[in-house]
């Protein structure tokens, strides 16, 4: 059949075959360059963007939440039944390593053996953190945080880890609401006040993280604290529970919620314990993301259109021509079509190769330095198909319509070059 | 084969009409070589764009092979065009990315053919304009007279009714245009319906009868 779709897709490609083998080199490069800067603008900027708190995010989950977390309900002291609780998770095949901690608030205070009567106490409000060093370790890495000093022994007793926001010379804000310990150092002597208790302890490390929770605590061995809040009845206040690899962590809340741990704690992902106002920022940073990426997308389309536009014009002699010896209108607007699908295809394939095998391993290797977070880019494949796919439809649709423009002229004017 | 009557094509500037074709009567018969002459101007060239089916006529009738085409929808002017006609123009008109092979080839990849049988016989009719050791050559690698021979392997591979040629030895040294006046006669005596406009008194007494032009009529058929 004459108007056989096929056989004008057949001869539309014959043309664009040939169009783009015998076309300029330096013009086929600089179209496939631009096609993959707007592939990159596509993708990384969202990406980034997404990556700024994703990153957040990711670093809370290992350092801090772990997979799963086990907290105390809302109208309890502490999380009843520990002991089971804990053997139970032990028992789970799911689970690689749990690290059970327990927090008491309390205040901390510097410079006091060298404060005069008259001096305001140096004082400021924090959380203390009870742990097993060597299972917080195995769970958070939390001796990586370690900046000065050095990490807790399990054996070690007045001997803490102090979180930077906690310390003056770590956090240059100096605003009245804001109380931080001053000339503190590794080895300078603190007090902890837990209600009538003041315990006197030595700073043995500094922590230094973007993840708010661990530097705004203070850590000490479980034993010490359990004894300062006599706590004898083997329960405690938080459990974190790493996960083996690949394994869902709704899968296991689900399964500790089944077994009822759900009345005795509040079970969370890391996702279901992240902050709302994250969850918020990362759609309004998706939402921008997209945003620009639309505007890339538009750039390029407009890109596309006038390379196509100028292509058909300067050929549109030969388009009357090969109207004129019978090629079908339809074959020659596929030939552009084709010729469209190509630049995308190129600019989307070295976009690719590029993204997965540079600039994601390098960016996950050295994260960019933000003071919240260190960004990573978010680029999921089937994310980024979605994105090649729109990149192509929009670049088919501003190939196909300065093609129709021109092929729908007159055939005569067209090979005559009248207006 | 075609007959056209009180053909008239005008063409519009503004509030100005200009009339080049003043009701036009011809008829070419099936297997004749006709050349089309007249001074510039005199619509020679508008006549054969009008019988090829390349523009429309603003009134009169164009009857081909008993059709009158002034029925037909742009699409089934393409087809008839495909499967019926050869064109050779002045400047020869290839697609300048095409090798010579490539080019010839063109209207019966899209008559169909598969693309061996497309490239054997376009390969078939280079060779009869002797042009058997160019055809992977682009047309800037060949010289006009060759271009000229390769446009109309193209024009008459898929074994078209009438070819149509307009000014083709134009562009052409004496040398050339004899070559190609010589394939023309070796392709009417195979039975080719030829029509053919020139201003050259010396190609057009080779053909089989001469139509002349004058101010959008002909003058004299003969």
């Amino acid at each position: 059949m004459f108007s056989n779709i096929g056989l004008n897709t057949r001869i539309g490609f014959y043309l664009a075959i040939r169009q783009i083998r015998r076309s300029s080199l330096w013009t086929t490069g600089l179209i496939v360059f631009v096609m993959v800067l707007t592939f990159l603008n596509l993708v990384v900027v969202s990406g980034i963007l997404v990556g700024l708190i994703q990153g957040s995010v990711e670093a809370a989950r290992t350092q801090y939440t772990s997979d799963v977390i086990l907290s105390t309900l809302s109208d309890k002291k502490y999380i009843e039944n520990s002991p089971n609780i804990i053997g139970l998770l032990k028992s789970l095949p799911e689970v690689e390593k749990i690290s059970p901690r327990f927090q008491e608030g309390a205040n901390l205070e510097a410079n006091y053996k060298t404060r005069k009567e008259t001096d305001k106490p140096n004082i400021t409000g924090s959380q203390i953190v009870g742990i097993d060093p060597g299972l917080e370790d195995a769970v958070t890495g939390l001796s990586k945080s370690v900046a000065l000093g050095s990490y807790l022994a399990p054996g070690d007793y007045d001997q803490v880890l102090v979180g930077q926001y906690l310390l003056k010379q770590f956090v240059p804000i100096d605003s009245p609401g804001f109380a931080a310990l001053e000339n503190v150092n590794v080895g300078t002597k603190i007090r902890i006040i837990i209600g009538d208790i003041t315990k006197e302890v030595t700073v043995k490390g500094i922590l230094k993280s973007k993840v708010d929770e661990v530097t705004r605590n203070v850590y000490m061995t479980d034993s010490q604290l359990k004894n300062l809040i006599d706590r004898a009845d083997g329960n405690v206040d938080q459990i974190v529970v790493k996960l083996k690899k690949d394994v869902d962590p709704v899968i296991v809340r689900e399964i500790l919620k089944q077994r009822g741990v759900n009345e005795f704690a509040k079970v969370q992902t890391y996702a279901d314990a992240q902050p709302q106002f994250l969850k918020d920022i990362i759609a309004t940073f998706s939402m921008l993301g997209n945003f620009f990426s639309s505007i890339g997308l538009v750039v390029s389309s407009i890109t596309i259109f006038i390379v196509i536009f100028i292509n058909a014009i300067t050929r549109r002699k030969f388009i009357g021509i090969l109207k004129g010896i019978g090629i079908n209108g339809q074959a020659i607007e596929i030939s552009y079509i084709f010729q469209s699908i190509f630049y995308a295809l190129c600019g989307s394939i070295i976009g690719l190769a590029l993204l997965y095998g540079f600039l994601s391993p390098f960016i996950a290797a050295h994260p960019i330095d933000f003071p919240f977070s260190d960004g990573i880019l978010v680029a999921p494949l089937d994310g980024t198909l979605f994105r090649v796919g729109l990149l192509i439809l929009s670049t088919v649709i501003a190939g196909y319509v300065p093609a129709r423009m021109i092929v729908r002229k007159n055939t005569l004017d067209s090979i005559l070059g009248r207006k | 084969m075609i007959t056209t009557k009180n053909l008239v094509r005008s063409f519009k500037d503004g509030a100005r009409e200009t009339r080049v074709l003043k009701g036009v009567d011809f008829v070419a018969k099936e297997g004749e070589f006709i050349a089309i002459m007249g001074r510039s101007g005199a619509g020679k060239s508008t006549f054969l764009y009008q019988i090829g089916l390349l523009d429309d006529p603003t009134s009169g009738e164009i009857i081909i092979d008993g059709q009158n085409t002034h029925t037909m929808s742009i699409a089934e002017r393409t087809k008839f065009r495909l499967e019926k006609f050869g064109f050779v123009f002045q400047d020869y008109a290839l697609l300048p990315e095409m090798s010579a092979l490539e080019n010839v080839a063109l209207p019966l990849l899209m008559q169909n053919m598969s693309k061996k049988d497309a490239y054997k016989k376009s390969a078939e009719a280079l060779k009869k304009v002797r042009l058997e050791n160019r055809l992977n050559n682009l047309p800037s690698q060949l010289s006009g007279g060759e271009q000229q021979r390769v446009s109309i392997a193209r024009a008459v591979a898929h074994e078209p009714k009438i070819l149509f040629a307009d000014e083709p030895t134009a562009n052409l040294d004496n040398e050339s245009s004899h070559t190609v006046m010589t394939i023309f006669q070796e392709l009417h005596k195979n039975g080719q319906t030829i029509i053919m406009v020139t201003h050259e008194e010396e190609f057009a007494r080779l053909a089989e009868k001469i139509v002349r032009m004058d101010d959008g009529k002909i003058s004299a058929d003969a």
